[in-house]
C-alpha cells in the first residue's frame, strides 16, 4: 500500500503551501469575477510548469522528471484543495500520458518537452455527447485521404478546449459506432484550418469549448499509435486522466471537510458549537471514513498506474467512482452544514459544489464506473 | 362551501370555466421562473392582470375568510382549486407581489391578529399590494432563534427598533416586515420576545443584498437604526413573540411542505422525457444506463410516497388539514425528493447540466442547474433538515430533550 516516501511528502509540503499562498482559492473567484480567455491564469501556469510540476510524468530524457503518477496525484490533490485552476491535469496528464503511451519516438521528441516545460497546452477531445461514453461510441469521422486523413465532426466540453495548442483526438477511421474497432488516436494543431472552437460558460467557471472539425487536413505523421486499433489505447490513456482527476476531487474534498469540520468547531448555536450535537458530529465521523477508504482507492490507482498491474482499469474506475461518491456527499454537507452562510456567493462552498459536479461528470460519472467496475469483473 | 363529491364536482367545473377566461394563457407554464423570482419577467402585463384577477377573485390565498378578502374555500375546495391551476399550466402568482404574506404572515395575523390588525393587512396580501419580508434570523441567531438580539424600546408613543438581521428574503423589495424582537432585555430568552410587524419604507432601515450561489439576490442583510413602528403594530402579546413567531413558522413549514400546490407542480418537465433524450432508451424501451434507471425509478417512488401521505393526511384531517406536527415530517421530505430530483436532472443532463450562460445551453437546461443551486436552501430555510428532525424527535416521538437544546 503506498505511503508517501520523504520526497513525496516534501513536495505536498511545499505544493500546499504555494497553492494557498499564491494560487488560492480567492484569487479563482477574482478570476472568475473578472473574467479570462482561458478559464485558467496564465502567470499561475508558467509559475506551475517553472516548479516543474508539468514534468513529473515525462521521462527525464524529454525534459520531465519522470516521477510518476503516485507523485502527480500529490500534486493534483493540494492544488484541488484550493480549486488552483490550470491545465496541469489535462496537458501535463492526460496529454502527456497519450504521447508517452502511444507516441513514435518522433512524436515524443516532437512534443513530450513542450508539455514538459508547459509551453504546449494540450487537451483531449474525447466526448461527443453530454455525457461520457464508452469510447467504441466514437462517431467523428477521420478519412483516408492521399497520405494522410480528413476529420469532420464534432467534440463537446473538451476541457482547457479554449487554450489547447494542440489536441488529442480520438476519431474513427473504420467501422460504426458500437464496435471498438476502427478507432485511431491523432495528434492536431489547434490552429489547423478547419477546427473551429465554441466557448463554454459553465457554472465552475473553467475554460471548457465544443470543438468542430470541418474538412479538417492532417498528414499521416499525426496518426497516434496504430490505425484502427486504438481503443485499448485510449482506455488506457483514458484511465491515467481518470485516476488524476480522482486525486484532484479528493483533495477538492478534503479542503471542503476541512471548512466543514472548523465551522462545526467553531459555529456557536444554543451555547455551544454545532459539532457538539451528535446529529451533526456523527456525520462528520461518516464523512471522515469516507474520505479515508477514498483515499486508499485514489493512491492504489495512481501505484497501478505506476507498476503497470494489470487490475490497473479495475482500480481507476474503482478511485473514479469512489471519489465521485465522496466528493458528492461532502459537497452537500458542506452546504448544510454552514446553514445560510453556505448558500451565500460570498463563501466559498458554491464554488466547490460546482467544481465537484463537474469533475464527478468528466471521463464518466458515479453510475458509469460502476457499470464498467462490473464489467471488468466480468458480471 | 361544497364538500360532498357532488357539490365538488359542480365547483370544479366552475372553477375550469373561471380559469378558461380569466387566465391569461401567454403565462402558461411560466411558472418555475416566476416562481424561483430570479428572472420574473415583469415586462408582461399579463403576470399584473392575472395577479389581480386572482387577486379580486380571493382565490391566491384561498381558504382564507372572505370578509377579508379571502376565497373562503374549504381545504377540499382549494385542493381541487389547486388541481384545475396546475391542469393548465397555471399557478398562483401573489407570492410575486405579496411575498411572506401569502404564506406566513396573512395565517398568523388571521390567527393572532386583532379585528383592525386583519382589516388593515389581509386584504392587501389577498390583492397582493403588500409584499411583506420576514425578519428572523441574525447572524448569531439561526437554529438558535431564541437567543435574537435585535431589540424594540418603548418610546411611548412608538416602537424604536435597533439591532441586525440576516438572510431578510425579499427585504429589500419589501412593503412591510414582521420582525421578531427583543422587548424584555432582562427576561429569560424566550420570553422576552415579540413579533412586530414594521413599515419598510423608512429611512431608518437599510437593505443590502446577498448574493447567492444560484447567482440571483433573494435574501438581504437589514439593518434598524431607530427604526420606528407604531405602537398598534404589536402583533399578539407584549413578550409574547416566542409563541406568534413559532406558529408562524409552522405556517412556513406548511408552505414547503410540497401540499400547497397550484405552484406550477404540474408544469415540470417529466424526468423520464428528460431520460429518453439525454441517456437514450435500449431495444426494449428500457432505460440504457440501469443504475441510473434504478436510482430514476427510487426517486419517483419517493416523490410518490410524498404526495400520497400529503393526501393521506387531508383525508384524515376530514378536508379541515390544519398545521400540524406532520409538517416536520412533510418538508424534510419536500426537500429530500425535490432535491435529489435536482441532482438526477442534472446527472442526466451531464455536460449540458453544468451551463451557466450562453447560447449553446437551452433554457430548461439553464434553469436546472440553477433550480439544482437554489434547492440547497430546502433544507436549510424555515427550520433546517436537522432542526426539523428535533422536533419530530421531541414533538412526535416524545423522546426526552438531552441537554443538547434544540
Ligand atoms: C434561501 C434562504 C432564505 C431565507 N430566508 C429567510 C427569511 O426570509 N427570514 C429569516 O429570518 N431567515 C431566512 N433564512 C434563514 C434561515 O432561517 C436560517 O439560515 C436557518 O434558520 C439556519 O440558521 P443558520 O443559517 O444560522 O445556520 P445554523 O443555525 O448556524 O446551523 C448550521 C448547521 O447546524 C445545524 N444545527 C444547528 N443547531 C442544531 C441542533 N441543535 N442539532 C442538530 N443540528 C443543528 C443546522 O441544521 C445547520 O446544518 C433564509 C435562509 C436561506 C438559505
Amino acid at each position: 500500500m503506498a505511503a508517501l516516501t520523504e520526497e513525496q511528502a516534501l513536495l505536498k509540503e511545499q505544493v500546499s503551501s504555494w497553492a494557498r499562498e499564491e494560487a488560492p482559492v480567492s484569487k479563482f473567484r477574482e478570476m472568475r469575477d473578472r473574467g479570462t480567455e482561458t478559464g485558467f491564469d496564465k502567470g499561475t501556469w508558467s509559475a506551475i510548469a517553472e516548479m516543474g510540476w508539468a514534468g513529473i510524468l515525462i521521462p527525464e530524457d524529454q525534459g520531465g522528471v519522470a516521477m510518476g503518477h503516485l507523485t502527480f496525484g500529490v500534486v493534483l490533490e493540494e492544488l484541488g484543495r484550493q480549486l488552483t485552476a490550470s491545465p496541469l491535469l489535462t496537458s501535463a496528464g492526460t496529454g502527456a500520458c497519450a504521447i508517452i503511451l502511444a507516441g513514435s519516438e518522433a512524436q515524443k521528441k516532437e512534443w513530450l518537452p513542450g508539455l514538459s516545460d508547459g509551453s504546449q497546452i494540450f487537451a483531449l477531445a474525447v466526448d461527443e455527447t453530454p455525457r461520457h461514453a464508452a469510447p467504441d461510441q466514437i462517431a467523428l469521422q477521420a478519412e483516408a485521404s492521399g497520405d494522410g486523413f480528413i476529420l469532420n465532426g464534432l467534440k463537446v466540453h473538451v476541457p482547457e478546449g479554449l487554450s489547447a495548442d494542440a489536441f488529442i483526438v480520438a476519431a474513427r477511421t473504420q467501422g460504426q459506432p458500437g464496435e471498438s474497432n476502427g478507432l485511431s488516436l491523432f495528434v492536431i494543431q489547434g490552429d489547423t484550418p478547419g477546427i473551429s472552437r465554441k466557448r463554454l460558460r459553465t457554472a465552475d467557471s473553467r475554460g471548457y469549448a465544443n470543438i468542430e472539425f470541418s474538412g479538417v487536413h492532417v498528414a499521416r505523421s499525426a496518426l497516434l499509435g496504430e490505425l484502427d486499433e486504438a481503443a485499448p489505447l485510449l482506455e488506457q490513456i483514458l484511465d491515467c486522466g481518470r485516476a488524476h482527476l480522482a486525486a484532484e476531487m479528493l483533495g477538492v474534498a478534503a479542503q471542503a471537510f476541512d471548512m466543514t469540520l472548523d465551522y462545526l468547531k467553531n459555529r456557536i448555536q444554543f451555547g455551544q458549537p454545532i459539532g457538539s450535537f451528535q446529529a451533526l458530529g456523527h456525520r462528520a465521523s461518516i464523512l471522515y471514513t469516507e474520505m479515508e477508504m477514498t483515499r486508499s482507492c485514489v493512491e492504489a490507482a495512481l501505484e497501478a498506474l505506476d507498476k503497470g498491474d494489470e487490475n490497473t482499469a479495475e482500480l481507476c474506475s474503482l478511485s473514479k467512482c469512489k471519489a465521485g461518491q465522496f466528493l458528492h456527499h461532502m459537497s452537500n454537507e458542506l452546504i448544510q452544514i454552514h446553514g445560510g452562510i453556505g448558500m451565500t456567493d460570498e463563501f466559498d462552498a458554491g464554488l466547490y459544489l460546482k467544481r465537484a459536479r463537474a469533475l464527478e461528470y468528466a471521463l464518466g460519472n458515479e453510475a458509469f464506473h460502476r457499470d464498467r467496475f462490473a464489467s471488468l469483473r466480468g458480471f | 362551501m361544497a364538500n360532498s363529491s357532488e357539490a365538488l364536482g359542480s365547483f370544479r367545473e366552475e372553477v375550469k370555466s373561471w380559469l378558461a377566461d380569466h387566465f391569461p394563457s401567454s403565462l402558461a407554464g411560466q411558472a418555475g421562473a416566476v416562481l424561483r423570482m430570479e428572472s420574473v419577467d415583469r415586462s408582461n402585463p399579463d403576470l399584473d392582470l392575472w395577479i389581480k384577477r386572482l387577486g379580486e377573485k380571493g382565490w391566491g390565498t384561498p381558504t382564507w375568510p372572505a370578509e377579508y378578502g379571502g376565497g373562503g374555500l374549504s381545504q377540499l375546495e382549494a385542493q381541487v382549486l389547486n388541481q384545475e391551476i396546475d391542469a393548465i399550466g397555471a399557478f398562483n402568482p401573489l407570492i410575486v407581489t405579496a411575498g411572506m404574506g401569502i404564506t406566513m404572515v396573512g395565517p398568523t395575523i388571521l390567527e393572532y391578529g386583532t379585528e383592525e390588525q386583519k382589516k388593515r393587512h389581509i386584504p392587501k396580501i389577498c390583492l397582493g399590494t403588500t409584499f411583506w419580508s420576514l425578519g428572523y434570523s441574525e447572524p448569531n441567531a439561526g437554529s438558535d432563534l431564541a437567543s435574537l438580539q435585535c431589540r424594540a424600546e418603548d418610546m411611548g408613543d412608538h416602537w424604536r427598533l435597533n439591532g441586525q438581521k440576516t438572510w431578510t428574503s425579499g427585504a429589500d423589495v419589501s412593503d412591510w416586515c414582521g420582525v421578531l424582537v427583543r422587548t424584555d432585555m432582562d427576561a429569560p430568552k424566550r420570553d422576552g420576545i415579540s413579533f412586530i410587524m414594521i413599515d419598510m419604507n423608512q429611512s431608518e432601515i437599510e437593505t443590502r443584498p446577498i448574493r447567492l450561489i444560484a447567482g440571483a439576490s433573494p435574501f438581504c442583510e437589514t439593518f434598524f437604526n431607530n427604526a420606528r413602528a407604531e405602537k398598534d403594530d404589536l402583533l399578539g402579546d407584549l413578550n409574547g413573540g416566542w409563541t406568534v413567531g413559532k406558529r408562524l413558522l409552522q405556517h412556513e413549514r406548511q408552505s414547503q411542505t410540497g401540499s400547497s400546490s397550484g405552484m406550477g407542480g404540474g408544469q415540470k418537465r417529466s424526468l423520464r422525457d428528460v431520460a429518453e433524450k439525454y441517456v437514450g432508451l435500449d431495444a426494449q424501451g428500457k432505460l440504457s444506463d440501469r443504475d441510473l434507471r434504478g436510482r430514476l425509478a427510487d426517486h419517483m417512488m419517493e416523490a410518490r410516497a410524498h404526495s400520497l401521505t400529503i393526501a393521506r393526511i387531508v383525508a384524515e384531517s376530514r378536508g379541515n388539514a390544519k398545521v400540524s406536527a406532520a409538517a416536520s415530517i412533510l418538508k424534510n421530505a419536500a426537500a429530500r425528493v425535490a432535491q435529489n430530483r435536482a441532482e438526477l436532472l442534472l446527472e442526466m443532463l451531464g455536460s449540458h447540466g453544468l451551463g451557466w450562460e450562453g447560447e449553446e445551453y437551452n433554457a430548461d437546461e439553464l434553469a436546472a442547474v440553477r433550480t439544482w443551486l437554489s434547492g440547497k436552501a430546502m433544507s436549510i430555510y424555515g427550520g433546517s433538515f436537522e432542526i426539523q428532525n428535533n422536533i419530530i424527535a421531541k414533538n412526535i416521538l416524545g423522546l426526552p430533550e438531552n441537554t443538547q437544546r434544540g
